[in-house]
């Protein structure tokens, strides 16, 4: 009666163990030595990879391994006079890069290579009468930019640069009858879009505007009988998408609704034992962006061989200690 | 079709690189600043880099001439997410008043090729916004839909022109297209929510016929997540109750009887006792009981790796209105 549910099949012989220097490697070698026209594939999103591979490094306790001060000159050389990042050097200002740069920084501890003041202008002129925030100047409105500019913010200690208020009214818009977020009042819930959501609350302390059980219900009936998450229903489970059920679990006091373990042995079965690194289902190819979500998830899962992560910004709890950055979670 | 985007692939050996074009010959290329890691400059394809260092040539003089406008275009053909680009490809259209509905047929043809790119819907959002004409938008997105009903950005896209330019006569019917060739599409269910919420709003007999309808829907296909989120979301959204929904609770009730086995029928009963509870209608004892029942069912049997969700409703409910032993 019930057509089979769309899931994988995690092989008998597949990873079970975290092969924590291997994707250490993996992350310091690439874009050294993988083939370079994939490194020229991705300039476009240059600093978001730079974030999501020292992030990692900063998980698996080898930042040191990096070169600290190119990356802090590199990121620098990709500000615009008008405050806002661009991918890398020369390309437009958005403000999906200008949270990474932050990230990379505040990693760093090296805001002061930027003109912070010119980049809280940036963040705070994108911000609409409707409340919600365009990525650039071209306009594109998502929930996504919404979570960008409060992060960004937050971590310059500079939230009062936006209205709150009204950001929030377009991110509770966007709300669904399920309980989850899309993109824009309207759409489709979908995992990732709840994330950037559940985050902008956690990050504006607003948490309690969250339907915790609807939400929480929707979010953990993601997980498939392979134990990985999926981002919306009928899709397969992904890393990345069980990174941002997760993190959105765990804001809002839900992680423990899904089956810990199974997802455990899902994310670790999607390493790749030769390369190291992680993809998006077993047996695929990996990439710096699911090593990093595959990596986070584990921290969130309680592994201890790696740092802790913070499930809203996605960085280590250790970093934001030192700049004193505490966010409110819901209690479980 | 999408060949065009990519027709110069396919003639490789005709291909000129831009550094041996005469009509380049007066622009120096700009390299790929190199970043944390060191690029060997060797591996990767030789196009790619003749292409982008001429891109960032024009990018840094600023140029905006019909060769960079061509540029851009082999610059999309390589990399369709590279935003930049599409920022300057706009800058050029709108500098050279370019003939917009031919742009519209060049980014039909790239998301044709790359349905799941941001930058190609954006892109097209902006074309429509400029020709203020949304007219080819509905037959574009079904097209799309037909390869992949629950592409993001097409709905996105779809959403934007139906709410801009008032396109809602039809729509209902499109979604239920959709859900009689998949019953399981979320998508659809989401759009027939926004078709209704944002048209008529749901009145009184509305909310009968959308009921009956996902109820039909429910009894083809039991274990559908979608149908069932549907069913709840759009009785909470109208302010009804669900357990006094005339005949709903006994249609359920008879689904279960006569064998239908999935989490999500065990669920909305359970939520049915669940606001009996709250509103103080039927026996406590009674509904508490079943709802007890319903969470045990769930948590050992129905649905074992959600257990601790169900078990967090089991003891919520004992700690509200059960006596002190039961909460144990
Ligand atoms: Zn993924």
């Amino acid at each position: 009666m019930s057509a089979p549910v769309k899931d994988v099949t995690i092989p008998e012989d597949a990873p079970s163990d975290l092969l924590l220097n291997k994707h250490a490697d993996f992350i310091a070698l690439y874009g050294a030595k993988k083939d370079d026209y994939e490194y020229c594939m991705t300039e476009y999103l240059r600093l978001s990879g730079m974030y999501w591979g020292l992030t990692t490094m900063d998980l698996l306790g080898q930042l040191e391994r990096m070169d600290r001060q190119q990356v802090v000159e590199f990121v620098a050389a990709c500000q615009h006079d008008c405050g806002g990042f661009g991918a890398s050097v020369g390309h437009d200002p958005h403000l999906l890069y200008a949270l990474s740069a932050v990230q990379i920084l505040t990693l760093y501890d090296a805001l002061d290579a930027v003109n912070v003041d010119k980049l809280v202008e940036f963040v705070s002129n994108l911000q609409q009468p409707d409340g919600s925030f365009y990525g650039d100047k071209w306009g594109e409105v998502d929930t996504r930019f919404s979570f960008c500019a409060v992060a960004c913010l937050k971590l310059l200690g500079k939230l009062s640069a936006i209205d709150v208020e009204k950001a929030t009214n377009f991110v509770l818009s966007c709300m669904n009858f399920d309980g989850g977020f899309g993109c824009r009042p309207g759409s489709e819930s979908h995992s990732g879009q709840i994330y950037c959501c559940v985050g902008f609350l956690a990050v504006t302390g607003q948490l309690h505007h969250v339907n915790a059980d609807l939400l929480g219900w929707w979010l953990c009936e993601r997980q498939l009988p392979s134990g990985g998450l999926n981002g919306r229903p009928e899709k397969l489970p992904d890393v990345c998408y069980s990174w941002w059920v997760l993190a959105s679990l765990k804001m809002i006091g839900r992680l423990h609704w899904i089956d810990k373990d199974k997802l455990r042995t899902f994310i670790l079965a999607c390493q790749d034992e030769e390369t190291g690194g992680f993809a998006d289902r077993p047996g695929d190819m990996v990439d710096p962006f699911h090593t990093l979500f595959g990596i986070a998830g584990l921290s969130l899962l309680g592994a201890t061989e790696v740092k802790t992560v913070n499930p809203v910004l996605c960085m280590p709890e250790d970093t934001l200690r030192r700049i004193n950055l505490h966010i409110e979670l819901l209690s479980s | 079709m999408a060949d065009d985007v990519y027709s110069s692939d396919e003639n490789e050996e005709n291909y000129v690189f831009y550094r041996d074009r005469e009509e380049w010959k007066d622009v120096t290329p700009v390299p790929q600043e190199e970043g944390p890691h060191p690029v060997v400059q060797i591996a990767y394809s030789d196009r790619f880099k003749d292409v982008f260092d001429y891109f960032r040539a024009v990018l840094k003089a600023d140029e905006r001439s019909e060769r960079a406008f061509s540029l851009t275009k082999d610059a999309i053909g390589l990399n369709a997410a590279n935003y930049t680009v599409w920022h300057y490809r706009r800058l050029l259209l709108q500098d050279l008043k370019k003939d917009l509905w031919e742009e519209m047929k060049f980014v039909k043809d790239v998301i044709e090729d790359q349905p799941k790119n941001y930058q190609v819907w954006h892109h097209r959002r902006v074309l429509v916004e400029w020709l203020k004409d949304a007219s080819k938008e509905m037959q574009f997105t079904e097209e799309i839909l037909n390869m992949d009903a629950k592409n993001y950005h097409c709905w996105q896209h779809r959403q934007w022109c139906i709410r801009e330019f008032k396109l809602w006569d039809g729509e209902l019917d499109f979604v239920n297209n959709l859900l009689c060739e998949d019953l399981r599409n979320n998508s659809a269910w989401n759009q027939r929510f926004y078709v209704i919420n944002n048209s008529t709003g749901i009145t009184p007999e509305l909310l009968d016929m959308e009921v009956s309808y996902t109820i039909q829907m429910i009894k083809r296909a039991p274990n559908n997540e979608s149908a069932w989120n549907y069913l709840k979301g759009i009785l909470m959204a109208a302010g009804a109750e669900i357990s006094s929904y005339p005949k709903l609770m006994d249609t359920c009730q008879e689904l279960r009887a006569s064998g239908v086995h999935t989490p999500y029928l065990l669920a909305f009963l359970l939520d049915c006792h669940e606001e009996m509870l709250e509103t103080g209608s039927g026996v406590k004892e009674d509904n508490l009981d079943k709802a007890v029942q319903l969470c045990n069912q769930l948590a050992q049997e129905e649905d074992t790796i959600r257990k601790e969700y169900w078990n967090y409703c089991r003891r919520s409910l004992q700690l509200k209105y059960g006596t002190a032993e039961e909460t144990l």
